[in-house]
């Protein structure tokens, strides 16, 4: 059995469901994080893989995958900065604690 | 390379890291209030020379598609260096109290880069970067009030609910990019590959990530908590900057690389925006805070731009322009004040502001006259820019859209008045200082208000002439 572009696509949105299951199940802000990191990681399979079977040779797959690598890097660097300010202020990460505004 | 057709965001560029710069240089008791005037001169300089830049024909490309320098694009860019320019000027107050000031302006201006990268993207790569690069320097700010619990609340509730929303748009991009075999919007359009399921999946996801952008109803539910929590500039600079960058690169999306779903897709905006006025309008009755009523508020504005889009013709994307610059400016009116008020009555209930027209009588004008405006009575702005967006959207055939607008605006100018009355009959708890920069700008507002609403022609040439060069 060869591995076509069916499996990556399955892979990815298997990643991606898990990692959305992942957001509405868990209260703790790391986990909810890295199932964010998870869901953005599904879409840089997705580009790999389209890019790979593209019909002719473009690199912009690639080009787009790196880059969202590097922004989800930023977003993860702001993220923690965030949880270090929870933590400090409420001396919790349970982000069913700190959900004070609500209507 | 034509490095000439980026020169705006090179400029904010260099700015904003020459602010971070001067900002460790300085020593740590001065004020930074220098780099905030400094701030303020160099984007009034480029707000003044992209004046230059409108021309007839012959848009300039930059790097193979990517960027896209156009007079749609040049309004949006003078937009929201309008929207920073006034920003910065009323909280320079607001910013003496936030520790890490000069980082503040820094933020900001890396938020203005994002959103005049988005309003000339031109292939989803674009996109991405000025999205990114526009909503993570909104986290940050969010989460800039160090004394402030619900500061850090909001931020964090921003960053989850953006990133989710950016795994959403990405996913959309990603299986637009296997059907289409490019991201380029113009290659997408020509494209009738894209008709297959995964492909009008992946418009669907991309649609929906914007929405969350705009805050439009389904997914609104980041927008109260995040404004009444976030230090009150921010409110302001989101509910004007981040909306109108995200409308802007919605109409072109929608407009360029959507084009031939154009048709089937404006019924279903229609619905979204209907709920939009309506849901937006209702929520915001029973509000206590009037950040959080803004940010409903804001929601409702959202749904009555989607109107001029739903026109799909010149005239409606004109007055979605000419709704969006006058929108900043009713903002910057009501927002400036909440600054003040925030800073010295300590927060935004409606009972911080009871008898601010004795206090503060300019101040409580130039409030009443922006919320006004943004209830669209008739010598405000407001009034005409809601005249051309239901004017466009009737002559599309849309006259349940327009009638459904003329009774939600009729029903928002109870909670606007209900601001109103607080401010002129409650009696002032304290006595507010008002600093000559907050000054000059509620009054650049006010006046800016009432002026487009008496003689809007001059504003509604330049939109005119963008919008009919953007769709031709």
């Amino acid at each position: 059995m060869t591995v076509g572009m069916t499996h990556f696509l399955i892979l990815s949105a298997l990643l991606f469901c898990i990692g959305l299951y992942g957001l509405l199940v868990k209260r703790n802000l790391f986990s909810i994080l890295m199932c964010i990191e998870l869901m953005l990681n599904a879409v840089n399979i997705n580009f790999a893989a389209f890019n790979y079977f593209l019909p002719m040779p473009d690199l912009s797959g690639q080009v787009m995958m790196i880059f969202s690598i590097t922004v989800a890097a930023a977003e993860v660097a702001v993220g923690l900065a965030l949880i270090f300010r929870i933590y400090h202020d409420f001396a919790t990460v349970n982000i069913d604690k700190i959900n004070n505004m609500k209507g | 390379m034509n490095f000439y057709v980026i020169y705006p965001e090179i400029a904010v560029l260099v700015l904003a890291l020459l602010l971070i710069c001067a900002d460790l240089i300085l020593s740590a008791v001065e004020t930074r209030r220098s780099l905030g005037y400094a701030a303020i001169m160099i984007l009034g300089g480029l707000f003044i020379s992209l004046f230059y830049q409108y021309h007839i024909d012959g848009s300039v490309y930059f790097y193979d598609n990517l960027f896209y320098f156009d007079n749609y694009a040049i309004f949006f860019k003078q937009l929201f260096l309008a929207a920073v320019v006034m920003t910065i000027l009323f909280s320079l107050d607001y910013a003496e109290k936030l520790r890490y000031s000069g980082e503040y302006y820094a933020m900001v201006l890396f938020a203005l880069i994002g959103m005049m990268v988005l309003a000339s993207a031109n292939d989803f790569l674009t996109m991405f970067v000025g999205l990114e690069l526009m909503t993570i320097s909104f986290y940050a700010l969010a989460g800039f009030r160090l004394d402030d619990k619900k500061s850090a609340e909001s931020g964090i509730k921003y960053l989850i609910i953006g990133s989710v929303s950016t795994a959403v748009t990405l996913y959309g991009i990603s299986l637009l990019y296997g059907m289409a075999h490019s991201l380029d919007f113009s290659v997408i359009e020509k494209t009738f590959n894209v008709f297959s399921p995964l492909g009008v999946a992946g418009m669907a996801m991309i649609v929906a990530g914007m929405f969350f952008k705009m805050s439009v109803i389904p997914f609104h539910m980041w927008a109260p908590d995040v404004y009444e929590g976030a230090p009150t500039p921010v409110t302001g600079l989101l509910a004007m900057g981040s909306k109108a960058a995200a409308i802007a690169v919605f109409i072109r999306i929608l407009f360029t690389a959507f084009l031939h779903i154009t048709d089937y897709f404006m019924p279903v905006l229609a619905v979204f925006s209907a709920i939009c006025m309506i849901g937006g309008n209702i929520a915001a009755i029973r509000q206590k805070n009037i950040k959080r009523m803004l940010a409903y508020s804001s929601i409702a504005q959202a749904g009555y731009m989607i109107v001029g889009i739903c026109a799909a013709t010149p005239q409606g994307i004109k007055s979605v322009m000419f709704y969006a610059f006058l929108y900043v400016l009713a903002n910057v009116g009501a927002f400036a004040v909440l600054s003040v008020v925030d800073c010295q009555n300590n927060g935004t209930e409606y009972k911080n502001l009871s008898g601010l027209s004795q206090s503060a009588p300019v101040l409580a004008m130039v409030m009443a006259i922006s919320l006004l405006s943004m209830g669209g009575i008739p010598p405000t702005a407001g009034f005409t820019g809601k005249l051309y967006l239901f004017t466009a959207v009737v002559e599309s055939g849309y006259v349940w859209l327009a009638f459904i607008g003329f009774i939600m605006s009729m029903i928002s100018v109870y909670y606007y008045l209900k601001v109103v009355r607080v401010m002129y009959q409650g009696s002032p708890d304290n006595s507010i200082t008002v600093s000559g920069s907050i000054r000059a700008v509620v009054l650049i507002s006010a006046v800016a208000t009432i002026l487009f609403g008496i003689w809007p022609q001059y504003l509604s040439i330049l939109t005119d002439f963008a919008a009919f060069t953007f769709l031709r």
